[in-house]
């Protein structure tokens, strides 16, 4: 039942990855913005969800199924050297600066919330 | 036509959060008290598969792109995540755990990136010079 609930999550989260990605078309900037966006908003939620005490069963769907596939490590890593590949060192600093440290910013307030939501 | 390429990247999905989470419930890492090494090895595996991937595509141009969408956006895209490193890393803040999340953080990151410059290196076929002037 553990896998079930791992397994449909995380068809939902790459399926709504990738819609972010449609939606989010990569602009002239050479920013990822959809990586970025799915990086730090899956952050933002999964603080709150460890923050707060769901039930294992949503832990499980949301937190390791939706939310461990929606965000992405290996895109991330892999665009960061593409742009080094491709000289574009300024935009490589800020697309990694700007994930890792609002990525921690929101799943640090994420928990504060989850925590604050569960008194 | 629309609707396969999302299945395509789904399919990847399920197969890809189901060996995270298989990672994570039998510890192949080492202890987790010191480290997460679960999602440390899962993010650096990944990391270096979808250059591997990328380099591929690079020699061979003509690969259909439901494969990339299947494997690399859906399995290794999801057995990977960044939400789980964010909130370890913020966890470690909290527990006041510096040594472990320097070496959490840079081992992640630097390690992530030879290990992708690697996977396409050995992917693509060609040799270093070449794939740092393309």
């Amino acid at each position: 039942m553990m896998f079930l609930y791992v397994a449909i999550g995380g068809f939902f989260g790459a399926i709504a990855r990738y819609g972010v990605s449609q939606l989010i078309k990569q602009n002239t900037s050479n920013f990822p913005f959809a990586t970025f966006f799915v990086n730090t908003v899956g952050s933002f939620l999964l603080g709150i969800i460890i923050g707060s005490v769901f039930p294992s069963s949503m832990r499980l769907f949301f937190g390791v199924g939706f939310l461990g596939s929606f965000t992405t490590y290996s895109t991330l890593i892999v665009e960061n050297v593409k742009l080094i590949l491709e000289g574009k060192y300024k935009i490589m600093f800020l697309y990694s600066f700007l994930s890792y440290i609002i990525g921690f910013a929101l799943a640090f307030l994420g928990l504060i919330i989850g925590i604050s939501l569960e008194k | 036509m629309m609707k396969m390429k999302y299945l395509a990247v789904g399919i990847g999905g399920i197969i890809g959060s189901l060996l995270r989470f298989l990672i994570s419930s039998i510890h192949i890492g080492l202890p987790n008290h010191f480290l997460p090494f679960d999602t440390l090895i899962v993010n650096l595996v990944g990391s270096y598969f979808l250059g591997l991937l990328t380099g591929f595509y690079s020699r061979f141009p003509k690969l259909p792109s439901y494969l990339h969408l299947s494997i690399g956006t859906g399995l290794i895209g999801s057995f990977t995540t960044f939400s789980t490193f964010s909130t370890d890393i913020v966890q470690l803040v909290i527990e006041h755990h510096y040594v472990q999340l320097f070496i959490y953080f840079v081992s992640s990151f630097i390690g992530g990136l030879a290990l992708a410059l690697v996977g396409i290196v050995n992917g693509s076929g060609k040799t270093w010079k070449k794939v740092s002037k393309t």
